[in-house]
């Protein structure tokens, strides 16, 4: 990935925090700091792997980015204008541009539309086509993510999950998009699927130069498919460096540990884990200073009360920790 | 890592559950057998709907019926065949001999009732004790599975406890009474990899302590890797390969498992290389599959492989393969 590729979109300080409402007046006791400053920028036909834990907020990051919620602060860019602050009419030519691909492939698509129908709808509002253009236009995108055109009539449950999910990718490519936020799309496939759509979304972005913003937790496939990757824990970026950089020199003892974590399919293999103690702490009551002081095998007092900024320590690679490793 | 010595606790035998639908017989397992030594890991994997979960539950006879039945074959744990067991036999056997763990830690505790009620109703079935035996052994069980202020917690419900400490709770509920053989399916599938090594830490120092033999249910090949000391593959409600774990991932001989271990994406790996597909999807298991089940998503299949159903064979090593066209060549790792 060449930095001098086009910035698609960018982040500033992006926050979301959901309030939590208690007792009969509703009042608002406290907020679930779901994202916490986060920024990054996307390029142009690159794919940005976020992965954390489950709670670490990377799935409201996505759902900020499509304003399917609206930020609490921070500045969403696409491509240098500003958009977080735009209203429901004039955000829709932003949303052509930007789409999506969902986890379930059972509960994205709606169970009462036909196949074409569905892979259809993003066209029949974003573009004015004619009834064989638009069958065209589905027949094209049937092929071009192996589906078969006699099976564009048919009902979302006629599909297998790998199948659905290719139907889900074939709608959110149908306006064309420059960005497709695609929120853990193969962790619901079994792994011989699993190979089949990662591989196709290589190759659509080989052939379009669509940009990713892939969101899963499995470090392997983000690995595999991934130009940059961003960490997240509690609601921050702990690091974010180019995918090769950051596997072979984690600079954050978070990265470092979930690294260790995967287990790798070699009986031989010998490996260095660090297991962390305890769990994820609470989005509600966070700890001070490093969000993850309470489980770092390296903290120190510093760790409790500062809270370590986001640093670049080589061209490309940032990282959020007051004793950074390996550099 | 220990051989396999030592008699055989469990063993399976042409193990063959069917479910009577509406729409016809689903076969998930159609003829599976193998089986455990005290000690021993011994892993069943395959991808969804392989039937690796109602062989499990099988075992434990807890196949509901209707509309499932185990038509066939035997299943004997020290040498007497479970199914020919009175059902107050079979609960004499569950929890106390034979236990299990689900992957769903969030649906298999009872929400209205305290984690020391639910690990204490295992101790009031199996074990003559007081209550304050029952309570002391409690509170030595959630101290072995790493729970943080036991003597607090035994008092918690299910709800105020993070999904990893729920397995813990799991899994301390399933070595109450010291079984000889503990059923893991999926453990860890619900938890995140940090908590996920934590818990296979947890499983595999209990297993060297207690000596009981492990039935994993996974499907994840990594797992299998850090767990296992002998490995199954299931495709389609049959065995298609078993050997030592070694052996599995060095040289796997079906072409299934080859397929499986060549389309996963890894972290050991230095370059992204394009992921080695298996064409097609599972089979359905309503109708009856002839000759290979694998066959239609095989690219070594033969005419043979359509009509007649492989054996299994021993290919020296006690690695079984059922292929007609085994895969002869080193796994391109």
């Amino acid at each position: 990935m060449s930095k001098t590729a086009n910035k698609l979109l960018e982040l500033k300080n992006l926050c979301k925090h959901y309030p939590i409402r208690k007792g009969i007046l509703s009042r608002i006791s406290g907020y679930v700091h779901a994202v916490d400053g986060v920024s990054f920028s996307i390029y142009e036909g690159e794919t940005l792997g976020l992965v954390g834990e489950s709670g670490c907020g990377k799935s409201s990051v996505g759902r900020t980015i499509l304003r399917l919620m609206d930020p609490s602060a921070g500045e969403i860019y696409w491509k240098g204008e500003r958009i977080d602050q735009l209203t429901r009419s004039q955000i829709r030519p932003y949303r052509k541009e930007i789409q999506a691909v969902f986890q379930d492939p059972y509960s994205s698509l709606n169970p009462r539309m036909r196949a074409a129908d569905i892979v259809s709808e993003p066209l029949r509002n974003f573009e004015k086509l004619s009834q064989a253009e638009g069958r065209e236009r589905v027949r094209e995108l049937f092929a071009l993510v192996g589906l078969r055109p006699d099976q564009m009539l048919r009902y979302p449950h006629e599909f297998s999950g790998g199948q659905r999910q290719r139907l889900g990718i074939a709608r959110a490519l149908s306006v064309k998009p420059k960005l497709i936020m695609c929120d853990e799309p193969v962790s619901a496939l079994d792994v011989s699927v699993q190979a089949q759509v990662i591989n196709l979304l290589g190759d659509l972005q080989k052939e379009f130069g669509v940009s990713y913003l892939f969101i899963a937790h499995d470090l392997a496939v983000v690995k595999h498919i991934s130009h940059r990757i961003a960490v997240m824990y509690l609601g921050r970026i702990v690091e974010l460096a180019e995918t090769a950089e950051l596997f072979n020199r984690p600079s954050h003892p978070y990265t470092e540990a979930l690294l260790s974590a995967v287990p790798i399919p070699d009986p031989k293999h010998q490996r260095k884990q660090i297991v962390l103690g305890g769990d994820v702490p609470s989005p509600i009551n966070r700890p001070s200073g490093c969000h993850f002081h309470t489980r770092c095998i390296y903290a120190q007092e510093r760790c409790k009360v500062e809270e370590p900024k986001l640093e670049e320590t080589s061209p490309g690679h940032f990282v959020a920790c007051h004793f950074k490793l390996n550099t | 890592m220990s051989q396999t010595t030592g008699k055989p606790i469990l063993e399976v035998n042409d193990l063959r559950t069917y479910f009577y639908t509406r729409d016809g017989v689903v076969r998930s397992v159609d003829g599976v057998s193998f089986s455990v030594s005290e000690g021993e890991t011994l892993a069943i994997v395959g991808e969804s709907g392989c039937g690796k979960s109602v062989t499990s539950l099988s075992i434990l006879r807890l196949i509901a019926s209707p509309p499932g039945k185990i038509v066939a074959g035997s299943i004997r744990f020290h040498g007497e065949d479970l199914l020919g067991f009175s059902d107050e036999q079979m609960r004499d056997i569950r929890g106390d001999k034979i236990s299990m763990i689900f992957q769903e830690p969030m649906t298999s505790l009872n929400p209205v009732l305290t984690i020391g009620r639910q690990i204490g109703e295992v101790l009031e079935l199996h074990r003559q004790c007081t209550k304050e035996e029952v309570r002391r052994r409690i509170l030595e069980l959630l101290k072995m599975v790493n729970i943080p202020e036991p003597e607090s917690r035994i008092d918690e419900y299910p709800h105020q406890l993070s999904g990893g400490m729920r397995q813990r709770i799991m899994i301390a509920m399933a070595l109450a009474c010291d079984p000889e053989i503990l059923i893991a399916d999926e453990p860890t599938t619900a938890l995140d990899v940090t908590i996920q090594a934590q818990i296979l830490n947890l499983m595999r120092e209990l297993r060297d302590r207690t000596r009981a033999a492990i039935i994993l249910i996974t499907h994840d090949l990594g797992v299998v890797a850090e767990m296992a000391q002998r490995v199954v593959v299931m495709y389609a409600g049959r065995k298609v390969e078993e050997a030592n774990v070694f052996d599995l991932f060095e040289k796997p001989m079906h072409p299934y498992t080859l397929g499986l271990l060549n389309s996963m994406p890894r972290l050991d790996d230095a370059a992204s290389k394009r992921l080695v597909e298996i064409p097609g999807m599972v089979p359905s298991m309503r109708t009856e599959i002839v000759g290979c089940a694998f066959a239609p998503r095989c690219s070594s299949a033969s005419e043979r492989c359509t009509q007649e159903s492989p054996v299994l064979k021993d290919h020296g090593n006690e690695h079984w393969v059922a292929c007609w066209n085994p895969v002869l060549v080193k796994a391109n790792v």
